[in-house]
């Protein structure tokens, strides 16, 4: 059963788009959706138990060894990613299914097939691979993203569809440029063949920064973050839910790249550009929030906001940091996606008004408020919920670096901007109303679950810092030993090779 | 051989770049279709080229190197999906707005 574990994220998600092809009845796709995003919660839950043994479990697809075929790597930080996957795939799908996958066609296996691609992009071990799930993942989030319909969703789709197809364009010439010069694309492979000499030293270096240029336009770094906020804003509220985890794909890739390939070979790739760059998303996103008009908006900016905050720490190269990264990304991941689907029960609530940070109908449900209240903390950082802890590790750690002081005062200016954003907005949303003139409609109970889950992870993750903090800090430390990953990926076939070229 | 793979994949970049940055969908869209063909090309040559030998390694007879054409195949079919997507979104902003701006923006 363990032997074929780590295929199992990919097949759920793909045998259920494909019954839910054959069975066209909506009542009958929400059904196959929800047990198979059930089973994939489980599924995922189990393999990250799993993972946590230490032990690196390579799949060989078709049972071709390593470099010769692709190979699905199960480690603690794919499979934790692939658990967060499946968390927001269910919980999106439950608030999906309250009608929102009634305004357009084929919902249902699209947002299968958006799962198929974010989890084969997490485990897999080979960069064309990589590339095929990144493709997989972004058609579907195309059409899910103009679900619906209306012109604001096709505005924003035709920049980031044109956007994403330069982005592939891009990564497909990073990988014809590193076959050309190292002879092949599994990334462990790439790892070993780029700590032997006989290799052109300048255009490995080349590729791989073409190959991060990509993974910054998917995470969202500065330059090429322009297409985040409006893309995210356009997007219904699931839709965004689940597109919280797609920048975040970006950054573990970026991850995974650096310590694997980069951090022995060529260390001083991302120096100095790289955390630059991200400062200047952080405080591009916090300026964002503070002039953000409507609460989509604000949600889409804090997403972008979390992606730079993030991206600073790749280029530190050092397992603690790495460790409070992966504890933030799972945190800032749920809390953004949290506050997309607030934002859309919020907006139904408030008539006219929707969303818009403007004088309107109070949303009269308590719970709403207290929500609200509660997602707030979390998402300004402040003490007692996950934010906090997330943002304390990361600056703990952060503590130590070169650039540490520079971090230190961008960061927490960023979050000083998004408290004083939220207590606005909050505001406007709970204090600032007028009497409404017709009575707001019931909350299905879909929606309000799917929402309370999600804003409850903020307490529940801060309970459980302790244990995820140690899972974070032993999927760091399996992170940076290259080693090991290019030991149990190439077998004892790549310790004598030789490189070809 | 080289140089006119070289001067092919440059040449179709730089058409492909130049119509991206329109403003209209149907250039952006042809200059996307550009790019892919470059890119195809691109990742064709970094498997060397070779001249009349078969993708099969025989004792003794030369081979040229199967990967790259796997992957240009794979390159070929999801570029030609997404080119689809992006001519149905682009005739869909068309309909919506009356304008094949890329903001789908009326001219004033």
């Amino acid at each position: 059963m363990t032997t074929h574990a780590p295929i199992l994220p990919l097949l759920i998600p793909f045998a259920a788009a494909l019954l839910q092809m054959a069975c066209s009845r909506l009542a009958c796709q929400r059904l196959i959706g929800l047990a198979a995003a059930t089973l994939l919660v489980l599924i995922t839950a189990w393999l990250t138990l799993l993972a946590d043994d230490g032990q690196l479990r390579v799949y060989a697809l078709g049972n071709w060894p390593a470099p010769f075929g692709i190979v699905l790597v199960l480690d603690r930080l794919a499979a934790a990613m692939t658990l967060l996957t499946a968390v927001l795939c269910f919980v999106s799908l439950l608030y999906a299914s309250s009608g929102f996958d009634e305004r357009g066609l084929h919902f249902h296996p699209l947002f299968q097939l958006q799962i198929f691609g974010l989890t084969g992009a997490f485990l897999t071990g080979d960069l064309f691979n990589l590339f095929v799930f990144f493709e997989v993942m972004l058609l579907a989030s195309y059409t899910l993203l103009a679900h619906g319909g209306g012109l604001a969703k096709t505005r924003a789709g035709i920049s980031y569809v044109v956007l994403n197809l330069v982005g592939s364009a891009l990564f497909l010439i990073a990988l014809g440029l590193l076959y050309g010069t190292l002879g092949t694309l599994n990334l462990a492979d790439l790892a070993h063949r780029l700590t032997l000499p006989g290799h052109d030293q300048a255009l490995a270096r080349l590729s791989f920064a073409l190959l991060i240029a990509v993974f910054a336009l998917k995470a969202g770094l500065l330059p090429l973050s322009f297409w985040l906020p409006h893309t995210y804003t356009a997007a219904g509220a699931p839709v965004a839910a689940l597109f919280a985890i797609m920048t975040k794909v970006g950054i573990v890739a970026i991850l995974r790249v650096q310590t694997i390939a980069l951090a022995p070979a060529m260390p001083d790739l991302l120096d100095n550009w790289l955390t630059t760059l991200a400062l200047a998303t952080v405080v591009f996103a916090a300026l964002g929030v503070v002039a953000a008009a409507r609460l989509r908006a604000l949600a889409a900016w804090l997403t972008l906001l979390s992606a730079g905050t993030l991206l600073v720490t790749p280029a530190q190269a050092n397992a603690q940091v790495d460790a409070a990264a992966i504890y933030y990304l799972v945190q800032s991941t749920l809390a953004g996606a949290a506050f997309f689907l607030l934002a859309g029960v919020i907006a139904e609530q408030r008539g006219r008004a929707a969303d818009h940070l403007s004088a309107g109908p109070a949303p009269q449900a308590a719970w709403l408020k207290i929500a609200f209240l509660i997602l707030a903390i979390t998402i300004a950082g402040l003490p007692p919920f996950s934010g906090f802890v997330g943002k304390l590790m990361l600056l703990t750690t952060l503590r130590e670096v070169s650039a540490g002081a520079a971090i230190w005062m961008v960061v927490l200016a960023a979050g000083f901007m998004v408290m004083i954003a939220l207590a606005r907005d909050g505001c406007y949303l709970i204090w600032k109303y007028r009497v409404a003139a017709e009575a707001a409609p019931a909350i299905v109970w879909q929606r309000a679950t799917a929402t309370l889950l999600l804003v409850a992870a903020g307490p529940l993750l801060a309970v459980m810092a302790s244990p995820l903090s140690e899972y974070a800090e032993r999927a760091a430390s399996q992170l940076h030993s290259p080693g090991a990953y290019v030991a149990s990926v190439l077998g004892p076939l790549g310790a004598g090779r030789k490189a070809t070229r | 051989m080289e140089g006119l793979l070289a001067i092919a994949i440059g040449a179709l970049t730089t058409c492909g770049v130049f119509l991206i940055l329109r403003a209209r969908t149907f250039p952006v869209l042809l200059g996307l279709t550009l790019l892919s063909y470059a890119v195809n090309l691109f990742l064709f040559a970094s498997g060397r080229l070779q001249l009349g030998a078969p993708p099969l390694i025989r004792a003794g007879a030369t081979y040229t190197d199967p990967l790259p054409q796997a992957l240009v195949l794979t390159a070929i079919v999801i570029g030609f999906g997404m080119t689809a997507y992006l001519a149905m979104l682009a005739l869909r902003g068309l309909a919506e707005s009356g304008s094949d701006h890329v903001d789908t923006r009326k001219e004033p």
